[in-house]
């Protein structure tokens, strides 16, 4: 026909060439940044990760070595506390969003997350400040996890209940079609059926607040040496990179870059288990 | 195990029935009377009334939209899934009501099990776990019990000689039909009174669902079968009454045979000869 004869063939293979190579571009640059800062930790931080970077206890200023081991030790410890107080709210907050309440209070509440998830994380760390540290005059472990922990909470929340609405609803029907009560279905069939999914949102949750700093400068606070109590301020590793890489010592510049890098691989391994526990994820439900 | 409890019902119900007509009068597994049901505004049954016969299979058709589905799932109070449910007048289940304030929903559907459309095996579930799933949650943990009851129900589902050397694959590793099949399994195995089945047989083929009827023919020797249906021979072969809804309303309602062949209303006519529908 004429009206395709008009269509000029090359311009449009043009057009289709600049358009995927646009894309592409676009993609590297996504890329991109990631690969600088994985090559970037790797030049710097390599030479100083060393058995007593995992082993030793930061050393005084002045002499040479130590390591960083309160800090990754302390990162665990608080990485608990917060996830025992963000992983039951939030995973239960998700599933009363998905399965619970009225169409009008989850819109509030779902609202209210989102709200709460764009919150600087600073700020937790100043409102536990003002909450806790203050009350109990002083800086502690469990003001560091309580404010991980409130960050953790929407992510959670918002990932539960998103794949808890992916389970297809037969399944509900099934379960309570059998005379199985409610909360034994949601239990047993529904978050069963969701679980990889959930878990999965936990540890992004935890690799995310992992790396946080600014909500334990005011309390965790950060520690050089061995933390005894919980009450008392506790190391972290996104705080002592802090700390360190704001020195004006080169031995500790280069043990920053080490703390950096640990870290991030931290965080790629969590994501590396996400991609394998979500592997073969159209095959099943969730 | 229901019998004692029929023999009463049939004492209690036999002078109004048998009033009518010479015969005696089939015992009754569900008595509706004046239901009505709406979501929100939307009245889905309007002013329905007809008893089911134990033992026997109950085929409710009409075209979409019309109720059908609702009707079925009010039968255990699947419908009160959907928020904002009302209802009105009675269902009684071996004259039992169904909606009295002191009745455990749970409770209704254990008794009365039901079949979906799509065959929902439980995807984190092994094809043994499935059959006894309900038994499981529902507090039972003989083994013993539970490997015999798993027996029982996959025989009674004709299922067992096909699947009793894979009973460790997951449910979600078996044919359509299979896991249809699995699916009545399942819901046998807490040993129900009724077995409901909204469109049982419309997302198989032609083999499974034969396979299917056959074993609902087989079936309504140990229970009450509700089915719903789209496929006006399906009806035909293998229901013994037949409902006929439309818009809500139960236009029609009788021994299948006379349904088909020599229906009372204008309308279950045009639908069953396709005039419409």
């Amino acid at each position: 026909m004429d009206w395709q004869r008009a269509n000029n063939r090359t311009w449009r293979k043009i057009k289709s060439a600049l358009a995927s190579g646009i894309a592409f571009i676009s993609a590297l640059l996504v890329i991109a940044p990631l690969g600088l800062v994985f090559f970037h930790l790797l030049v710097n931080g390599a030479g100083s990760i060393n058995w007593d970077f995992f082993t030793k206890l930061p050393a005084p200023v002045g002499a040479v070595g130590g390591g960083m081991v309160n800090a990754i030790v302390g990162t665990l410890e608080l990485l608990a506390l917060a996830g025992a107080l963000g992983i039951p709210v939030g995973v239960l907050g998700g599933v009363y969003l998905a399965e619970y309440g009225s169409a009008r209070i989850n819109s509030i509440l779902r609202f209210l997350a989102d709200v709460l998830n764009g919150i600087p994380s600073i700020t937790w760390g100043v409102v536990v400040y003002g909450l806790v540290v203050l009350h109990f005059k002083g800086f502690s472990a469990y003001a560091g996890g309580l404010a991980l922990g409130l960050i953790m909470i929407p992510l959670i929340l918002r990932t539960t209940e998103e794949v808890i609405l992916l389970v297809p609803n037969g399944y509900r029907e099934a379960a309570l079609a059998l005379g199985v009560a409610r909360w034994k279905t949601i239990v047993h069939i529904v978050m069963k059926t969701a679980s990889k999914g959930i878990i999965t949102g936990i540890l992004l949750a935890l690799a995310r607040i992992g790396g946080e700093t600014a909500p334990l400068l005011f309390t965790a606070f950060g520690n050089r040496f061995w933390n005894h109590s919980l009450n008392q301020p506790i190391a972290a590793l996104p705080l002592q990179i802090f700390t360190y890489a704001i020195s004006p010592y080169d031995d500790w510049h280069r043990q920053a870059w080490a703390g950096a890098l640990v870290l991030v691989s931290g965080v790629f391994c969590v994501n590396v288990l996400v991609r394998i526990l979500t592997r073969g994820r159209a095959a099943s439900v969730v | 195990m229901e019998t004692p409890e029929r023999s009463v019902m049939e004492r209690v119900e036999r002078p109004a029935q048998s009033a009518p007509s010479a015969e005696p009068a089939p015992p009754l597994t569900f008595q509706v009377k004046n239901l009505s049901i709406w979501y929100g505004e939307k009245r889905a049954i309007d002013n329905a009334t007809l008893n089911i016969a134990s033992n026997a299979v109950t085929a409710i058709i009409g075209p979409s939209g019309c109720g059908k589905s609702t009707f079925i799932r009010s039968l255990n109070r699947m419908h009160e899934l959907v928020p904002k449910t009302r209802i009105e007048g009675t269902v009684l289940l071996q004259g039992q009501d169904l909606y009295s304030s002191t009745i455990d929903p749970a409770i209704v559907r254990r008794r009365v099990g039901m079949v979906f459309q799509k065959s929902n095996p439980f995807p984190t579930m092994s094809i043994g776990e499935n059959v006894v799933v309900g038994l499981r949650l529902n507090g039972v943990r003989n083994q013993k019990f539970l490997n015999e009851r798993l027996e029982k129900s996959l025989r009674m589902a004709a299922l067992w000689d096909e699947v009793k050397d894979d009973l460790g694959k997951s449910g979600t590793s078996l044919s359509g039909g299979q896991q249809q099949r699995l699916c009545i399994a399942r819901a046998l195995a807490v040993e129900p009174e009724v077995l409901l089945m909204d469109e049982p047989c419309s997302a198989l083929d032609p083999i499974a669902t034969a396979k299917i009827e056959e074993l609902i023919y087989e079936l309504k020797t140990h229970y009450t079968i509700v089915t719903v249906t789209h496929n006006m021979q399906q009806a035909g072969r293998i229901s013994d009454y037949t409902a006929f809804f439309y818009l809500g309303r139960l236009i029609e309602f009788g021994p299948t045979a006379k349904i088909f062949s020599n229906p009372s209303e204008r309308q279950t006519e045009d639908y069953i000869t396709g005039r419409f529908g």
